[in-house]
């Protein structure tokens, strides 16, 4: 007799890919990070998450990297429920996710292909399919031509087109981009936004941590406003001044 | 594992080598100095164990018989040492044998001066046993019988060169474990110093998705590498310097080359190579596995 496949159970809506359900994140004891977030994000959407420093943001991106846990309530990401995941079980849920940082970080003693190709990998996929990704999706971020470039040599956009890229080359569900416009000029900031906006279209959720006014008000995607650890807005289509 | 990522991943821990140049040189010269002493250690050891049993194979007792004795008496005595559990052989020199050795072994032509045979009364069973530990025993026994004279043993030599191979035994064990906890500390400093190198790195792979294995294989690798360098080395200076040791030995001391039986660099080798090698990747790989457990919770 054929055994049939084990599913897994159903945790959230199908076409929800992050659910909070009253998370709290404390990193001492009675000092709320986060306090008693609820939300939902569907698949497709582009979330701005905006707020001033220390009110919660960076907690926020590392409880859904599951590089921290919640304190209380649950959290559950493409049917991972993270308060209660696997330490071996980690790797494999990351990889639907991409991430992008204010400061790049990528290798600098590698050049653009290598940067790119670094993600493939480290997943083990293949290296005649790593021949074929990379080009394509240095094209997808304008840097076809650059490949062969160290990092040192780019500009800021340029390298964070580079991040970008290695955050796509794995196809993520949803990319995770935390202040990725922090270190760019206005103009290069639009680009990359242009960039992540496309990206969105294509089917990828981006979940945008931000402080940048112009940007998010210039986007009017769904904004959520976190204010000391708690969320004080949550509109669909809105800008930076609407947390008031 | 696919192909491709076992080749990767030794690719990276070639390269965390060379990334910590110093670090990754002060681990290879320590496991080298400390294998080095091992097969020097081992090499006297194995030679000393070596002379140790051939001496023991030679140790015999001398029974030697009164003057008046008659040869039927003699035959006697030699049939109930043979009878004994603990002797292996019997063998019995007459006078004129005792003489013909001695002149052959110590006047090398020049005897013509003795008109008759000096050790007349110097017939003897050289009785050979099969462990040396019995000879007290035997010996009180030969000396309560009646037409023994004198009984020579030889215990003495058996037990200082036991004595001497125990004891370079204990300091070799001793230097030997000291060395290799100094180079499981050096090998595990190098590799969290290439974790401290590579912090960037190995949090961006854990953000992608790099499972546990993928980011502490590569430093794992490192050790063992380190390890196999660090007994490789002082394998090839044995090799040189051990054949180069006899023919000094042979050239220098040629008594003790006549008297001692000096074991070959192929003998010594046909132990020391797989376990310096066992040692030496066995401290890389727990050095670094250790250390990748301790410092990167991945």
């Amino acid at each position: 007799m054929a055994l049939s496949p084990r599913k897994k159970k159903k945790l959230m809506e199908d076409d929800e890919v992050i659910v909070m359900e009253n998370v709290s994140k404390s990193y001492q004891a009675g000092v709320p990070a986060l306090s008693n977030v609820n939300l939902r994000i569907k698949k497709g959407e582009f979330v701005f998450v905006v707020g001033d420093s220390g009110s919660g943001k960076s907690t926020f991106i590392k409880l859904l990297l599951r590089e921290l846990i919640p304190t209380e309530g649950n959290l559950y990401v493409l049917n991972y429920n993270l308060n209660k995941i696997k330490h071996r079980k980690i790797p494999k849920f990351r990889r639907n996710l991409g991430v992008v940082f204010q400061d790049f970080r990528l290798l600098k003693d590698r050049n653009v292909y290598e940067n790119v190709a670094f993600a493939q990998r480290i997943v083990e996929v293949p290296g005649s399919q790593i021949r074929k990704n990379v080009p394509k999706v240095l094209a997808t971020v304008g840097l076809a031509g650059k490949y062969k470039a160290k990092p040192g040599k780019l500009s800021g956009g340029e390298q964070q087109r580079v991040a970008i890229a290695r955050a796509l080359v794995n196809r993520p569900t949803i990319l995770l981009a935390d202040e990725p416009t922090g270190n760019l000029d206005p103009n290069n900031s639009m680009e990359i936004m242009k960039l992540l906006e496309e990206i969105n279209n294509a089917g990828t959720t981006v979940i945008m941590v931000t402080h940048n006014k112009d940007i998010v008000n210039a986007m009017q995607k769904r904004v959520i406003t976190l204010r000391k650890g708690v969320v004080v807005s949550d509109h669909e289509r809105g800008g930076y001044d609407d947390e008031d | 594992m696919k192909i491709s990522t076992f080749f990767y991943t030794l690719w990276q821990g070639i390269k965390n080598i060379f990334r910590n140049k110093l670090f990754s040189l002060a681990s290879v010269a320590t496991i080298g100095a400390c294998l080095f002493l091992f097969g020097l250690f081992y090499s006297v050891l194995a030679n000393f164990q070596h002379i140790v049993k051939t001496a023991e194979e030679d140790v015999c007792i001398v029974v030697y018989f009164d003057e008046d004795i008659t040869d039927s008496r003699i035959e006697e005595i030699g049939n109930m040492i043979k009878r004994r559990a603990e002797v292996s052989k019997v063998n019995f020199v007459s006078a004129d044998d005792a003489w013909e050795t001695f002149k052959t072994e110590y006047l090398d032509g020049y005897s013509d001066g003795f008109l008759e045979n000096p050790l007349a009364d110097m017939a003897n069973y050289e009785v050979y046993l099969n462990d040396v530990s019995m000879q007290s025993a035997l010996v009180t026994y030969l000396e309560s019988v009646p037409g023994v004279s004198e009984v020579k043993r030889s215990e003495l030599t058996a037990l200082t060169l036991s004595n001497a191979n125990k004891l370079i035994g204990y300091i070799s064990i001793g230097i030997i474990v000291i060395l290799l906890a100094v180079s499981v500390f050096l090998i595990s400093n190098t590799v969290t110093i290439g974790i401290a190198v590579r912090k960037e790195e190995i949090s961006i792979m854990k953000y992608i998705g790099a499972t546990d294995y993928f980011v502490r294989a590569p430093f794992v690798i490192e050790g063992i590498i380190i390890g196999l360098v660090g007994a490789s080395i002082p394998l090839g200076i044995i090799y040189f310097v051990y054949n180069r040791a006899l023919n000094f030995i042979k050239e220098q001391f040629s008594v003790l080359s006549s008297l001692l039986n000096f074991l070959t660099i192929d003998d010594i080798f046909k132990t020391l190579v797989p376990v310096s090698l066992i040692i030496g990747v066995g401290i890389g790989f727990f050095g670094s596995f250790i250390t990748v457990r301790k410092h990167l919770r991945v």
